[in-house]
């Protein structure tokens, strides 16, 4: 093992910044939280971070380690190359606060946009009847810690800020999701999803399955079977399995080049794309 | 974050159940220092909250013909817990996030609070604080504030809680005159995880025991059968076999003594490491992979699974977890009115762990998330109520304000000083070694004159780096909270000599009774001086005590 780890940790704020490099003693079993923290107790006490729970419960500690969007605190440092420096930036698809803290802002606006959970009336004794394997659908996507790592990965808005006023982004979808499995609920929001939430623009890249630390299978579960509730006329499925198994031959080469945004495809139009 | 489950006396897995089972237990576990008003309501409303938040789109796990299905618990004579696998706390979370969008209400995220102020009338009308994302001071008025602070764990070296339990509100309170209520009853929750050491206090939840898993240390015994104490000897099994037959029938076998109350299990699991008994790290064996199949664990415990294999490289399917005490729970704090959870200054209210008196000397596990649903919406009412009757005025003076926000940015203005970090290591380290789960006298005194020391540090303390997200001006922000906190335990426990619950004392093994019917009450004077009385219990009514004396089996 060695003694020492070199942390290369994006400083900033909105008008710009850049890596700057910490060198520590090597400490055995921890992980990228505990050396940012290890940090701030030194170096540099006005190091900005968030984190609350340090067990991958909360979600605030997202942040792309070595390129790759990722909790600080569930990502062991015996897990990243030996003797190279550790690379620390910020969620690149929403705005600097400062150094490593993103303003997450635009998730929260989404999410007030979702037609509320309506349920129907209960049973005569005032309460709910429901089977485990109905509660299991939704409950895979209320596992959500809302890390925003889906929403950061996705190259839909990664690299594109005008599409983020129509565009709610594999959180939220999962949240249409959630709410369209609910055994309970009676609102119907297939309209809106289709004409103002951009999920036509989502090209099934699996990009946000991939990074979820919950291990919420996004593509599958939430956004596939969203695609084929809110289906038109128009709609050709031999035409979608085809783009869907192209996409996923173009993948493989994606997944290192998470920085390097002009690799990736531009998002489809929602007219297009069916 | 809480995982378990929240406690409700729903009778849908046991029909036997009932309110009046749910007040006998929280108040034994308690070791009767409960408010029994506050333990009475909650029993009684906990079912009502809990089919709320059903109503309001919460997933709980079901039972086989469709209702919400309860978990076993420490503590809990039934199967109690309603759950949603080992991650209840984020449903509710999630339930209450999504409610209050629905409803449009204003979140002020990223505020933190440093004082209340007071009108005229003495009545709190004002709090000022700072934005995290501008360092901008900001000042609210208002006719009735409450307080959901949460714990004080960030104190200590070894903690299941979050950073910014700092105890907050604790301390707003206090500074503001308020009353608090048995300081000294802190809960060491009984697992935490303890290796490696860079997650060492992370919560193992309660759930595992709930679900089959045995407590052992180094030679392979269960050693809690070797430390049930009387008062729980009646309704705790005597032997393996009858523990372990209790999981499929609770009618013809007794509990096992995993299950019982967190402070017992604590104490056992510290003497037992004490005596050199303990696993590799310094904690003692949690096991449940011998006992239940690798399908069950990871569909009851997924968290558990994760966490485990991710930061500790343990699959707890396969093999034992390593888990020792760790802060997790303050019972004790701002006394507050059971009805209304109004506190002793008008104005003012506080629920949930900021609050005092339902746990009294310890805590069951799953009382926590009821408790909040139950009081967190009296408080609302309450503090509605009281704003809709107040007529005096909530203008604030701007000079008070300034006056507020130059205390808490001289840090920042400071050349030369220690680091805010220096001095909370030194807090952390004073207070897990002085005032943690096993205390006695001569270290409480030692620990008072350490926070004298820390208290005059804290003044002198300089941070760098502007007010924008800025973490170390934060802490210096949070240390004033956290050292009054800190003293308030180290104090409640010098005055409590006797061990009851949470809080034991090493010089006084025993319970005493005539401390047992008394809560120790805090305050500060007018010259800023710390004040502690002894006032009794309230009577409970006849009815409620004979409950109490029921024969469990």
């Amino acid at each position: 093992m060695t003694t020492e780890v070199t942390m290369r940790i994006w400083r900033g704020d909105p008008s710009g910044g850049d890596f700057a490099n910490y060198v520590l003693a090597a400490v055995e079993g921890e992980v990228v939280l505990d050396v940012i923290h290890r940090v701030q107790a030194g170096p540099a006490p006005d190091l900005a971070c968030r984190w609350n729970c340090k067990a991958g419960k909360c979600g605030s500690c997202s942040a792309e380690i070595n390129g790759l969007p990722r909790l600080m605190c569930m990502t062991r440092m015996d897990t990243l190359p030996e003797g190279e420096p550790v690379a620390v930036a910020p969620m690149r698809t929403f705005p600097i606060i400062r150094d490593l803290v993103t303003d997450v802002s635009f998730n929260y606006e989404m999410a007030r946009q979702v037609p509320p959970f309506l349920p129907q009336p209960p049973e005569a004794d005032g309460t709910y009847r429901m089977a485990q394997i109905d509660v299991e659908r939704g409950q895979e996507f209320r596992k959500c810690i809302e890390c925003f790592l889906c929403q950061d990965v996705c190259h839909v808005i990664r690299d594109h800020e005008e599409n983020k006023p129509r565009y709610a982004g594999p959180r939220l979808f999962i949240r249409y999701m959630e709410l369209e499995s609910h055994p309970l609920d009676t609102n119907d929001r297939r309209e809106l999803l289709r004409e103002r939430m951009g999920l036509g623009m989502c090209n099934i890249t699996k990009c946000c399955s991939e990074v979820c630390p919950e291990h919420i299978k996004i593509t599958d579960n939430a956004i596939i079977p969203l695609k084929e509730r809110v289906v038109d006329d128009s709609y050709d499925p031999v035409a979608w399995l085809g783009r869907k198994i192209l996409r996923r031959t173009k993948r493989a080469e994606r997944v290192v080049r998470i920085d390097d945004p002009a690799g990736l495809e531009e998002p489809v139009d929602p007219a297009n794309s069916r | 974050m809480a995982e378990g489950g929240a406690a409700a006396a729903l009778g849908t897995v046991w029909p036997e159940d009932n309110w009046k089972v749910h007040f006998r237990d929280t108040m034994r576990g308690g070791k009767l220092l409960n408010n029994w008003r506050m333990a009475e309501l909650h029993a009684q409303e906990a079912p009502d909250r809990i089919y709320e938040l059903e109503a309001w789109g919460a997933l709980f796990d079901r039972t086989k013909d469709g209702r919400i299905l309860q978990r076993d618990f420490g503590g809990h004579r039934y199967a109690r817990l309603a759950h949603v696998g080992d991650r209840t706390g984020l449903e509710l979370i999630r339930t209450l996030q999504q409610r209050a969008v629905a409803l449009g209400i204003e979140v002020f995220m990223e505020c933190k609070i440093l004082r209340l102020l007071k009108n005229g009338e003495g009545a709190v009308n004002g709090a000022v604080g700072y934005w995290r994302t501008t360092g901008e001071a900001v000042a609210f008025s208002a006719k009735a504030f409450v307080m959901a602070t949460g714990g004080i764990g960030r104190s200590w070296k070894y903690t299941t809680n979050s950073w910014e339990s700092t105890g907050d509100g604790h301390a707003l309170a206090l500074w503001a005159g308020a009353d608090l209520i048995d300081m000294e009853c802190m809960q060491f929750h009984p697992t935490g995880m303890v290796w490696p050491l860079s997650v060492r206090g992370i919560l193992v939840t309660e759930g595992v025991r709930g679900d089959g898993g045995v407590l052992r240390n180094s030679q392979g015994r269960r050693f809690m059968f070797d430390y049930i104490p009387p008062m729980f000897a009646a309704e705790t099994a005597e032997s393996e076999d009858e523990a372990d037959r209790w999981y499929e029938d609770h009618a013809n076998n007794r509990r096992p003594p995993e299950l019982l109350p967190r402070d017992e299990v604590a104490r056992s699991i510290n003497a037992e490491v004490k005596a050199g008994r303990g696993s590799p790290h310094g904690g003692v064996l949690l096991d449940i992979a011998s006992r239940r199949s690798n399908e069950y664990i990871r569909r009851r415990l997924p968290s558990m699974y994760h966490q485990f294999k991710e930061l500790a490289g343990v699959d707890i399917t396969s093999e034992p977890m390593e888990v020792g005490p760790t802060c997790h729970y303050i019972m004790g704090g701002v006394r507050v009115d059971a009805e209304t959870t109004a506190t002793t200054v008008p104005g003012l209210f506080a629920a949930g762990e900021v609050a005092g008196g339902l746990h009294g000397a310890n805590r069951l596990g799953g009382n926590s998330l009821s408790d909040l649903l139950v009081f967190g919406r009296r408080a609302g009412i309450g503090a509605a109520d009281f704003a809709e009757g107040a007529t005096a005025s909530s203008a604030l003076d701007p000079a008070d304000v300034a006056a507020i926000i130059r205390g808490a940015t001289t840090s920042l203005e400071r050349e030369d000083g220690e680091s805010p970090y220096e001095i909370q290591h030194d807090l952390q380290e004073t207070m897990h070694n002085l005032v943690g789960i096993i205390r006695t006298e001569r270290e409480l005194l030692e620990a008072l004159d350490a926070l004298e020391t820390l208290k005059d540090r804290t003044a002198k303390v300089a941070v760098s780096g502007g007010g924008v997200y800025n973490p170390g001006w934060n802490l210096a922000t949070d240390l004033p909270a956290m050292l009054a906190v800190s003293s308030l335990v180290t104090r409640g426990a010098l005055a409590r000599r006797e061990s009851r619950g949470g809080h034991t004392r090493d010089d006084y093994p025993g319970a005493d009774p005539g401390l047992g019917r008394v809560n120790l009450v805090q305050h500060l004077d007018s010259d800023g001086q710390y004040v502690l009385v002894a006032e009794p219990l309230p009577d409970m009514p006849a009815e409620l005590a004979a409950l109490l004396e029921e024969d469990p089996s």
